[in-house]
């Protein structure tokens, strides 16, 4: 913390900003540059939530609809890894700005308060590191469980997405997992999806600026779409 | 009205602080917290002990010098007012006032409810500001200004940098400050020719006095007491952003450096 006496030793305030600002300009590690690629990255992966979803509805089709597919997926490898290469530069860029902006977060206030009585915050945008973190745990999870076949619950058929899913989510735990992770990927594009608009600058003003009709409908379909799945299977719906 | 009050004790910035426990009485509901706590003060006078030091200078809500944290919320429960222009009437007789002052890095407590808020200043040196010629006025209408530009920057000059959104931000950020500045003079025409170098140059300096990065919790719209809307952070990331697209599109970086005005 500065002092009185710091200050008074020091230049005048009115020196400091000018050298800084030249510097600066060529600085794109500020808050709010963090924020932009936390939101493009953002944007990038909902997106593929959205097509990710699109395409795991196939399920309620039976099984030669979702098998045919994940083969057309993997008919292109170059297609697909370029896509998977993406994902995860937009993953490691978007945590890794996080945790960046969480550190400068925890200096920015050292002393914290004794009450706090929040008037605007919600339960969302308290929680989107925890929920990105649970998110992030997931999807190793989900991985290592559906593309890797890794963790078996059922054993795996590389060329059985439908039976792997079917089998996967008729055991008690894994539909938990998955139902639970869901519940996360919901409050975290709850916020997201709003926040990362306005972190762009792309938002309109508006009189009412926590109103969020389009983060309102992704957060459903997304939350909604993937947890029918588990589900469906769970009822026995789908079998 | 009788009040018990747990407030910030700290006798100057290296000291250690510690909240005090006081009985004060004789409060009527028509008084302003901050007549409140004068007449702690005189009570505390009386007994010979010091006095807290608060700020306070227009005690009419324009002048953004007074505001403390009660019960959490920065400039108290109400909303949309200082602490100066909020009433005794708003809180029960007898009942438990915590109060703190803002509590940021970048706002170093000097004495019990004061912080130096000086980081403001220099966020607008670095760039709040128009670069005209001084001299007579302008003819007023040698400028013409849209009806809901003219509104819009009215809405964001509102701003008496009193601090509480930084207060009530969980990250001490200064995002609305910034925004509030960059929105007043970004949507008139006076403000254009120095936009882009102004919203670089307010963000770097914002980052560098050490505050935390907006999290969308809008906060500091709730305690606002000019009601500023978080629509002006928006407008920040889009002001930086395009600024920050066109320093990069131009060839040589020392053109850039050119251009950063001396304040």
């Amino acid at each position: 913390m500065r002092t009185l006496d710091e200050l008074a030793e020091g230049p005048p305030h009115d020196a400091a900003p000018a050298a800084d600002a030249s510097v600066s300009q060529r600085r794109w590690r500020t808050t709010v540059g963090l924020k932009v690629l936390m939101a493009v990255t953002g944007v990038v992966l909902v997106t593929f939530l959205v097509l990710h979803l699109l395409g795991n509805l196939l399920v309620y089709q039976g099984p030669t609809a979702l098998n045919s597919y994940s083969a057309f997926l993997v008919r292109e490898p170059l297609l697909l890894w370029v896509a998977r290469a993406v994902l995860l530069l937009s993953a490691v860029l978007h945590v890794g700005a996080a945790v960046l902006l969480w550190a400068r977060d925890r200096r920015a206030r050292p002393v914290r308060y004794r009450r706090v009585a929040r008037r605007s915050a919600t339960v969302a945008s308290r929680t989107m590191r925890l929920t990105g973190l649970g998110l992030g745990g997931f999807i190793v999870f989900h991985i290592l469980h559906l593309t890797a076949g890794i963790i078996e619950p059922v054993p795996f058929n590389e060329h059985d997405v439908y039976r792997n899913v079917v089998g996967g989510f008729s055991v008690g735990w894994v539909a938990a997992a998955y139902l639970g992770a869901m519940g996360l990927v919901g409050l975290h594009v709850w916020h997201g999806a709003w926040a990362s608009l306005r972190s762009l600058g792309v938002s309109r003003p508006s009189p009412q600026p926590k109103h969020r009709p389009v983060a309102w409908l992704l957060a459903l379909l997304l939350w909604g779409g993937f947890t029918s799945i588990p589900l469906a299977v769970w009822l026995g719906w789908v079998r | 009205m009788n009040f018990v009050l747990q407030l910030w004790r700290q006798k100057n910035p290296r000291a250690e602080g510690a909240f005090s426990r006081y009985e004060v009485g004789g409060i009527t509901p028509d008084m302003s917290f901050l007549e409140m706590l004068d007449t702690l003060n005189e009570q505390l006078a009386s007994k010979g002990e010091a006095p807290v030091a608060f700020e306070s200078d227009c005690r009419e809500g324009i002048c953004g010098s007074c505001g403390v944290m009660i019960n959490g919320a920065a400039h108290g429960p109400i909303g949309g007012t200082t602490v100066c222009q909020l009433y005794m009437r708003h809180f029960s007789d007898g009942e438990e006032l915590v109060i703190e002052p803002w509590r940021a890095r970048a706002f170093p407590v000097l004495r019990d409810l004061i912080v130096d808020r000086s980081a403001f200043d220099r966020i607008i040196s670095a760039g709040g500001f128009i670069s005209v010629p001084t001299g007579a006025a302008p003819e007023a209408s040698s400028a013409l200004v849209p009806k809901q530009g003219a509104d819009a920057a009215m809405d964001s000059a509102a701003c008496i940098g009193c601090g509480a959104c930084v207060a009530a931000c969980p990250n001490a950020s200064a995002a609305l400050f910034v925004g509030a500045k960059l929105s007043h003079l970004g949507l008139l025409p006076q403000g254009q020719p120095e936009r882009a170098r102004r919203a670089l140059a307010m963000v770097a300096r914002m980052d560098d006095e050490g505050f935390g990065n907006c999290s969308w919790h809008g906060e500091c719209q709730a305690a606002c007491p000019k009601s500023i809307s978080i629509d002006t952070i928006a407008r920040t990331s889009r002001d930086w952003s395009r600024a920050k697209l066109a320093a990069g599109r131009r060839s040589t970086p020392d053109r850039t450096n050119d251009s950063v005005s001396e304040p």
